[in-house]
């Protein structure tokens, strides 16, 4: 399996720092949907932030600004949960 | 230094009381109970400073020993039987995440049926869990062997368990002189905790990640490489140990094997009544010896093929059984001695706390002892 490791140079254990951890982009697995906000309409509740299960909940802050596509999989939760109808799920 | 009389529970727990260590969770059972219950006294009194958990059971018990550990705190714990055995999952947790935990086993049949006295079921058990396991003979060896094994499991090339077995009862139980090195040179041999990437000190890190068919087998082939080298540095420790307790410690002992024809191989309290045997038996001009296992994990093949070289007759005694296959201790001394001349044999005693007499090892060095010894009604396997 050309590229990996081999034993010797694994931390003990497999234990896995920051510096060599992947980052897979999970956005990926979304399947058709993603969610888009009307920010005119948001009243910066954040239970879309409090609820979101994998931290795609962008803030500046602690504004809502949007959503981290690498990581969204486009669960709904946003959009179920926000008391306004900012969410909506739009065609990818 | 003086001796004391002491139990090799408390014994044990004098050790944990030297080193103190940060974090002991702990689950009580019979016959591990004086250790922890000695060990809670020394805490309560102010004598050692552990935190000490109470957990809701042995699978807790060593949950808890992994976080601790790896969180940068140096961690101890004990157990027995059923325990191990409902602990037996995180054991082999223990030992891939290389948590170096060390746990004093008070050796106890499993279950069923239920019993509470002296065999080797339990240990044999997490055989295969990667954990090191280091049998002591007696109250005396259950205390050095403690002292000995945070730096062996804190060493960064072995980054292991470490389990202290001691015979339930046999060593647990019994009180003998005990020689307890002096408190400031044990805390000064065991040093300083460490262990990489500590939680503790904010370094973040994921322990045990998930590893598919890409890496399992390497991280596998890690621990295999851990337990090797832990033979090594055992034998480090233990010169090191010499020079402050004057007792030698190896990874097997050779007992009278000079010139023998007859050698036992066994592990634990029983190695103790051999000697005796062996004893009496050179008294009467009979060429017998002993090989007593300290270090069953990892096992030290080279040394054992050294020291039952020229043994005509090697004699495996397992306080545990494979039920349809080979006792533990004998498939290890047949694949380590394969291709050797000696004739080899195997015996089972002691299943459950029986007895192991003196004139039954006689009967098993004069050839005259079955192959379940001591079991009453057919004591030959079929």
């Amino acid at each position: 399996m050309p590229g990996l490791k081999r034993w010797e140079e694994l931390e003990p254990g497999g234990t896995v720092l920051p510096a060599e951890a992947e980052q897979p982009h999970t956005g990926g697995w979304r399947t058709g949907l993603r969610p888009e906000v009307e920010l005119s309409r948001c009243v910066n509740c954040l239970l879309c932030w409090l609820h979101c299960p994998d931290s795609a909940i962008v803030l500046d802050g602690t504004t809502f600004t949007g959503f981290d596509y690498d990581f969204c999989k486009g669960c709904e939760i946003c959009a179920e949960v926000c008391p306004v109808d900012a969410i909506g799920m739009v065609p990818e | 230094m003086t001796a004391r009389l002491l139990t090799g529970g408390e014994a044990v727990a004098h050790a944990m009381r030297q080193i103190d260590p940060d974090v002991v969770p702990v689950y009580p059972i019979t016959p591990q109970t004086p250790i922890v219950q000695t060990f809670a006294r020394f805490v309560a009194d102010g004598d050692a400073h552990a935190e000490l958990v109470d957990v809701e059971s042995e699978h807790s018990a060593m949950s808890a020993a992994i976080g601790a550990a790896l969180a940068g705190a140096r961690t101890m714990t004990a157990t027995s039987s059923q325990g191990l055995a409902l602990m037996a999952e995180v054991v082999f947790i223990a030992a891939s995440l290389r948590a170096p935990i060390v746990m004093a086993i008070g050796n106890r049949a499993l279950s069923g049926p239920i019993n509470i006295h002296c065999d080797h079921s339990d240990s044999m058990l997490v055989r295969d869990s990667g954990i090191v396991q280091l049998f002591a003979e007696n109250a005396q060896e259950a205390y050095d062997l403690t002292v000995l094994a945070p730096r062996l499991a804190e060493h960064p090339e072995v980054l292991l368990p470490v389990a202290i077995c001691l015979d339930g009862f046999t060593i647990t139980h019994a009180a003998e002189p005990v020689e307890l090195l002096p408190d400031e040179a044990v805390r000064a041999f065991a040093g300083e905790y460490a262990v990489p990437h500590a939680l503790l000190e904010s370094v973040p890190a994921t322990h045990g990640p998930f590893a598919m068919p890409d890496y399992y087998y390497e991280l596998r082939r890690q621990q295999a490489a851990a337990q090797d080298a832990a033979l090594g540095v055992f034998a480090e420790l233990a010169d090191e140990l010499a020079e402050l307790a004057r007792r030698r410690y190896a990874a097997v002992e050779p007992y009278r094997l000079d010139g023998a024809e007859h050698a036992i191989v066994a592990l634990g309290s029983t190695a103790g009544t051999v000697k005796d045997v062996v004893d009496e038996l050179r008294h009467e001009g009979e060429p017998v010896g002993l090989l007593k296992v300290t270090s069953f994990r990892p096992l030290p093949r080279d040394a054992i093929i050294d020291a039952l070289e020229g043994v005509a007759r090697v004699i495996a005694l397992d306080r545990a059984d494979s039920p349809g296959g080979v006792p533990p201790l004998a498939a290890e001394v047949a694949a380590t001695l394969y291709g050797s001349d000696a004739e080899l044999e195997s015996h089972v005693y002691g299943l459950g706390g029986r007895d192991l007499h003196p004139a039954d090892i006689r009967a098993i060095f004069a050839g005259d002892a079955p192959g379940y010894v001591g079991v009453r009604g057919a004591a030959w396997p079929a």
